[in-house]
């Protein structure tokens, strides 16, 4: 079975269920115009390919393995959105359908080529987060000044601070963003690896309160979305 | 004045109690304020200690050398180029680690230090212990320890730097060290810069250059161009080697330093209960809670001022008509009705209506509230195209456009900057409120006063919207220190809302006085319907005010509350419903209260944007004004 197929499946139960939940086979087969039948197939070869977990009449929910997947597969459908709609001007409606079909053709080395060119794009035109890339630089300052691919991937599974529950924790490991923000927080404190909680947020996606070595300090959700972090304990 | 012995200079992050020390050295006004980025400009102040004179410097609240800000540029040319003989640097006791990140800064500058641990009371109270001698020990500073609010150690700063004056005792403090593959790069920078002084201290010069500091390289280009470059090489090498830019390195390298010293001079017992600061946040900065206690806050705040700024007009009025001898004559009228009404009712617009704002300015400022409105009014505030931040001047604005204009220098960019300005001036500051309340309120009602603010956000909001569409950029977001709450101290509170008072009491009375004897001068000689008669096009055709009016918006750019008080002494009678129907009141007010604030903030514009800017929007306001004042008379004359 072709990769893209795959994706397609992993993406439909990322879609449907969420990273957490469990799709159920109809809602996956009717998504992918498939038969139930054959999705059933489909899904209990996934299983065993370590990419979902799959439990009969109850549905289909991603693995760890499966989730990055589909992170990846997000980012460069996002960032081909944006491509298609900033550098192309295409209309808006159209550039969905076409950046699913490219998402699983262009490369690693594309992905990171299209969001240098964008100039760090951080949400596609209908408002998604873009997903951080997994290439080992600590903040995009050191990837938009080197002018070839950096090929040192990254391990860990990252997120953004706001995604934290008020009382989380996390250590930063990556900030995206301009040079002058990325100082500026660090002068504050956020350092790499520096241990950081959340501690409230305000309504309608207003600006966050995070504790940093013992200091109180608020962020806009524009900036504080840009700050990835490695949940603690993960 | 007398040439001081020595300087000291105040240095420290934002809100550590910097301006409160400086208030207990100099009992000079500087406004302290519990919000970060309070002190934008160096304030100065003098002190007699054994029989020294001494200068006293207070620099801007920062958290580093490099240059994200205007405070953080003027601080570190002042230390290096303005040679302070000492460097007070005011730490947290509260949060060391961040406050010696900087500490560790100021030691590179290589200025003489001395080094006030502040707020130790409050740190106790969190069980926090602290070695203060081998904090001084390791970083071979004097230390001391202080609580300004209650003016404890504050002298013994004093004596310290004295003692540190008096023996030139060159300080033996150890520099950070950076990795060995820094420490490499900045001897080789060091060595290359021998031949060209920028003023700067050598090694501070190389860390600068390979932080990629934008202020140094722009001086260091004219004179050695060759060793910005090379010192652009050795930054990309370490960027090869870290993977990072080369300033974030260093930055983790000196707060790595600072999280080790304070591992070692601090002992922390957590405290088993959230402290009541803690407890109060979770309701003043809650989802739902925290805006019906700010809105709450806002309300009783206008409510209580322009019921007791009312009260007052009124008692003052009784007060001094009492010895009202009625004589008519040129002379006594002027005397009278020019001098003695113009006295009271400035004086009551001061007492009644100005200090009583600044004083519960002073109480939110000094309790730590400000900045949580800050939190909560950021998402809104970025609709305008601005962040949270906006929202302080903005809250100062009520009381006076003045200070608002210069609050707005807190806003990092410029773009940012001119859309507060602008903003700033057209919230109906205490003297449009007396009109506002003092003709609308009290003569057509209370639903038409209310209803005019509400039209004057709706434009804020709207004239907001506009120029984030038109000039170019986006705001940057919002990163801002949340210091705790804090008991506000009464001394502090009257002694700040004293320094901002003052000004007014001393020009603006004058001034107001002055302006209606001169009003009645031309009452009696008959000028003033031809000042009136020139510009009745726009004030009757257009506005359809009658045409006594068109002297007071002239008049009104020195005082806007002086303009009720002349509209009385043109009108010939305190009772203006006589003399205007209520819809000539109601659009009175609405062009008082939207045509450019007055002459002293057009000088703060001036201050703030450059006289280009500032005549813009004076123009702007003025002919936005008469177009919104037009369109209001045609409109509402069916429902008034």
């Amino acid at each position: 079975m072709p990769q893209e197929h795959i994706e397609e499946y992993l993406e439909a139960i990322y879609d449907i269920a969420g990273q957490k939940g469990t799709a159920k086979t109809s809602e996956i087969a009717e998504r992918l115009h498939n038969a139930p039948a054959s999705v059933t197939e489909v899904l209990q070869r996934m299983d065993r390919d370590g990419l979902v977990k799959y439990q009969p009449y109850q549905g289909a929910s991603l693995t760890k393995k499966g989730e990055n997947i589909v992170t990846r597969i997000k980012r460069k459908h996002r960032l081909l959105e944006v491509f298609l709609e900033k550098v192309l001007h295409l209309p808006r409606d159209h550039v969905h359908d076409q950046a699913c079909k490219m998402e699983h053709v262009i490369t690693d080395e594309t992905e990171q080529a299209l969001c240098k060119t964008l100039g760090v794009p951080t949400e596609c035109p209908h408002g998604s987060p873009i997903p951080p890339c997994n290439i080992d630089v600590k903040n995009c300052n050191e990837c938009m000044s080197e002018n070839k691919i950096i090929q040192e991937k990254r391990e860990q599974k990252l997120t953004s601070i706001t995604t934290l529950k008020p009382g989380q924790k996390g250590k930063v490991v990556f900030i995206r963003g301009g040079r002058n923000v990325v100082q500026r927080l660090c002068d504050l404190g956020l350092t790499n690896g520096t241990l950081v909680s959340l501690v409230r947020e305000a309504p309608l996606k207003g600006p966050i309160q995070i504790c940093v070595r013992g200091c109180k300090v608020v962020i806009g959700r524009g900036i504080a979305e840009k700050i990835f972090i490695q949940l603690e304990g993960a | 004045m007398q040439k001081p012995d020595l300087t000291i200079a105040l240095a420290g992050n934002a809100n550590v109690g910097k301006s409160v020390i400086f208030n207990q050295l100099t009992g000079l006004g500087q406004i302290i304020g519990n919000w970060p980025g309070k002190t934008v400009e160096k304030a100065e102040g003098t002190l007699i200690h054994h029989g020294k004179n001494i200068r006293v410097i207070d620099l801007p609240g920062i958290y580093s050398l490099s240059t994200y800000s205007q405070e953080e540029l003027v601080s570190r040319e002042y230390i290096a180029l303005g040679n302070p003989d000492v460097v007070v640097n005011v730490v947290d006791a509260t949060a060391l680690e961040r406050n010696l990140f900087f500490t560790l800064q100021l030691i590179e500058m290589q200025a003489p230090m001395v080094l006030a641990i502040n707020l130790v009371d409050i740190a106790k109270k969190k069980g926090i212990n602290i070695n203060y001698q081998l904090l001084g020990d390791i970083l071979g500073l004097p230390v001391v320890p202080t609580a300004a609010t209650k003016g404890i150690g504050v002298h013994e700063i004093v004596d310290e730097a004295l003692e540190l004056f008096k023996h030139k005792t060159k300080q033996n403090t150890p520099m950070i060290k950076y990795g060995p593959e820094i420490e490499k790069r900045i001897e080789r920078l060091e060595f290359e810069l021998k031949q060209t002084d920028l003023g700067y201290p050598l090694r501070w010069t190389a860390i600068k250059l390979l932080e990629e500091d934008t202020e140094i390289i722009r001086i260091l280009k004219e004179k050695a161009s060759n060793v910005v470059e090379l010192a652009k090489d050795l930054c990309k090498e370490i960027e090869k080697i870290h993977k990072e830019p080369c300033a974030t390195v260093i930055s983790s390298e000196r707060y790595a330093t600072s999280a080790r010293i304070v591992s070692e001079i601090q002992t922390h017992e957590q405290p088993q209960k959230p402290s009541w600061g803690e407890r109060l946040d979770t309701v003043s900065m809650h989802s739902v809670w925290g805006y019906i206690v700010l809105f709450t806050i806002m309300l009783a705040i206008l409510g209580f001022i322009s019921f007791f700024g009312g009260w007052l007009s009124e008692v003052l009025q009784n007060l001094f008509e009492q010895f009202n001898p009625n004589l008519s004559g040129f002379w006594p009228e002027i005397a009278w009705n020019g001098g003695v009404v113009g006295f009271y009712a400035s004086l009551a617009v001061a007492l009644g209506f100005i200090l009583p704002f600044y004083l519960i300015l002073g109480v939110l400022e000094d309790s730590g509230y400000l900045p949580k409105v800050a939190y909560l009014m950021d998402r809104p505030c970025h609709t305008m195209g601005l962040h949270g931040k906006a929202c302080m001047p903005l809250l100062v604005a009520f009381g006076c456009n003045v200070p608002a204009c210069a609050g707005c220098r807190i806003m990092e960019t410029n773009r940012d900057r001119f859309i507060a300005v602008v903003l700033s001036t057209l919230v109906p500051c205490s003297a449009r409120t007396v009109v506002i309340l003092g003709l609308v309120g009290a003569f057509v009602g209370v639903q038409w006063a209310v209803a005019l603010y509400i039209f004057d956000f709706l434009l804020i909001f709207l004239i907001g919207r506009a120029l984030n569409k038109i000039l170019p950029g986006t705001s940057v977001g919002i990163i801002m220190e949340m210091p705790p709450y804090r008991t506000p101290s009464a001394k502090v509170v009257m002694k700040q809302a004293w320094v901002r008072f003052k000004p007014f009491l001393i020009t603006a009375i004058p001034l107001i006085v002055l302006g209606s004897v001169i009003v009645e001068a031309m009452r009696l000689t008959n000028v003033l319907p031809m000042i009136s008669d020139f510009l009745s096009p726009i004030t009757v055709i257009w506005l359809g005010l009658p045409a006594f009016t068109g002297f007071l918006f002239i008049f009104g750019v020195l005082r806007k509350e002086a303009a009720l008080v002349l509209l009385a002494v043109v009108a010939g009678t305190s009772d203006i419903s006589s003399v205007m129907t209520p819809l000539q009141m109601v659009v009175f007010a609405l062009v008082i209260m939207i045509y450019v604030p007055c002459i002293a903030t057009i000088a703060a514009m001036v201050k703030e944007t450059g006289w280009k800017h500032a005549l813009g929007i004076t123009m702007f306001e003025i002919v936005l004004a008469i177009i919104i004042g037009g369109i209001a008379f045609r409109v509402l004359d069916p429902i008034l």
